[in-house]
């Protein structure tokens, strides 16, 4: 179980303080797929960086029961300036985890080959995202946080993930956050749509889809 | 009591993981896997120490007679090296390691902490193993009292440690804190104990001069060294109560930093 408790989140800005999350309520059961929609700028990637623990709630409580992997984006999580092989192995000791053993899966299930010994600063967004998504799918996480990026890139790794996070994970958690209403109603059994730093919470995602069809025509 | 005990400990193991994770990829960012790679650790700080104890010993910048000269650069410039590095290491140290953060369990207190104890590292070995050297080759006469300089030395370290996790904090709120460091930390050195003892000033600079810490702790690895020597002026518990007050004040303004931090 992961919980937020009327959590808000301010940054500090230029123009002083703006707040990005305005008191959001938000529960993750073991195996439940959620999926959070929201336009740009929305507060989205906010929101998946608390749920994660990489971010503090200016105010609020998170409670984390469950193992939950860091949030899966074109972004952060390694150093550029390291190759592929060296963030692999600092990822997987902060884990805990024996590297050598996960590095031909990573290596196949990512499709780097060679690249994975250069700096990760010359890869494409495309490739760090597939480098992302195979470290953690090596590393076993009771709870997948996705920030987009499994909804972009080519076919084959579409299908990868498809089998990897859909079917041989099938049990486990999952929180995607996306734009893309279309994805998130064919992979998630839930949904929540955040407008203006509240998160509004639906049963079922056609609900969740109606109501984001409208958010996104009243402006 | 016992959960959190239990819960206590499993914080702790993660962290020396991760610390430890941080220093291996640091040095790898920083000297990489070409020549001499993680060597220049403390290789670096020989060579300045090697130079400046070269030129003392030529120029014979010693105030006092009888006074080994090569004893006293050595404490004296190793010691610079260890206060000095350590703020100069760790103010921007926050910055290039955000992508990092994206993993709850890297915290911005470890990432300087793993920074701080590289410096420490480099600093202290380098310090050691000129003194072996020296040793062997008779330059140098054995420390009068090993554990005071060793004292002495871990109380420099924490006072390097603590002023660089303050400034840092402070950097984050003013980017002021870094362009002064630069010059003070410079006019600090000829003001730190390094290259004078206490005892040679008149009266009243020796009181304006000890209100730094790192007087303190120089004057006390000297008084180990060769303390039969001459005259040394410390008080260390003055110098212990700023390095507790300093960790104190950084702590609890890293805890501010720590919450407004955002991974990119």
């Amino acid at each position: 179980m992961i919980g937020l408790t009327n959590v808000d989140k301010f940054y500090q800005t230029r123009r002083g303080p703006r707040q990005i999350l305005n008191s959001v309520n938000l529960s993750i059961a073991p195996g439940e797929r959620l999926g959070i929609l929201g336009r740009n700028g929305a507060g989205k990637s906010t929101l998946i960086r608390i749920i994660s623990g990489a971010e503090q709630p200016s105010s609020g409580v998170v409670t984390r029961q469950m193992s939950a992997s860091w949030p899966l984006a074109y972004t952060g999580a390694f150093q550029s300036a390291l190759t592929g092989i060296d963030n692999i192995r600092f990822i997987c000791r902060i884990y805990g985890v024996e590297a050598e053993e996960r590095i031909s899966f990573i290596q196949q299930f990512s499709d780097l080959g060679d690249y994975l010994y250069e700096p990760i600063n010359t890869y494409s967004a495309g490739m760090r995202a597939r480098l992302a998504f195979a470290v953690s799918m090596s590393i076993e996480f009771d709870c997948f946080l996705i920030d987009e990026v499994v909804s972009v890139g080519d076919s084959r790794f579409h299908e990868k993930c498809r089998v990897e996070l859909f079917e041989k994970r099938a049990d486990r958690a999952l929180v995607i956050v996306s734009h893309d209403a279309n994805y998130i109603m064919e992979h998630c059994t839930r949904a929540a749509v955040l407008v203006q730093g509240q998160l509004h919470n639906f049963d079922n995602t056609p609900e969740a889809f109606e109501f984001y069809t409208q958010s996104l025509g009243a402006r | 009591m016992s959960t959190s005990l239990r819960s206590l400990s499993s914080s702790f193991a993660i962290q020396r993981r991760v610390v430890w994770a941080l220093l291996l990829r640091e040095m790898l960012t920083r000297y990489g896997r070409h020549n001499i790679g993680f060597l220049w650790l403390f290789v670096e700080p020989m060579l300045f120490t090697l130079g400046v104890t070269a030129l003392w010993t030529l120029t014979k910048s010693v105030h006092g007679v009888g006074l080994p000269i090569i004893a006293f650069a050595l404490t004296g410039y190793s010691s610079v090296l260890l206060w000095r590095n350590m703020p100069a290491r760790s103010i921007g140290a926050i910055k290039p390691n955000l992508s990092l953060m994206y993993h709850r369990q890297v915290k911005v207190l470890d990432v300087l902490f793993a920074r701080l104890l590289l410096e420490a590292a480099g600093a202290t070995i380098s310090f050691v193993v000129l003194s072996v050297i020296f040793l062997s080759v008779g330059w140098l006469t054995p420390p009068e009292d090993v554990l005071q300089v060793i004292g002495g030395w871990l109380v420099l370290a924490w006072f390097g440690m603590s002023s660089a996790l303050l400034l840092t904090a402070w950097s984050e709120q003013s980017e002021l804190v870094e362009k002064l460091w630069h010059p003070a930390s410079y006019l600090l050195f000829p003001l730190s104990g390094a290259a004078f003892l206490v005892d040679i000033l008149p009266v009243e600079a020796q009181k304006i001069v000890l209100y730094l810490p790192m007087v303190h702790c120089t004057e006390f690895i000297r008084d180990g060294f060769f303390g039969s020597k001459f005259h040394a002026h410390y008080n260390m518990p003055y110098a212990i109560i700023v390095c507790a007050v300093f960790t104190l004040l950084a702590l609890a303004q890293l805890r501010k930093v720590s919450r407004e931090v955002i991974p990119e």
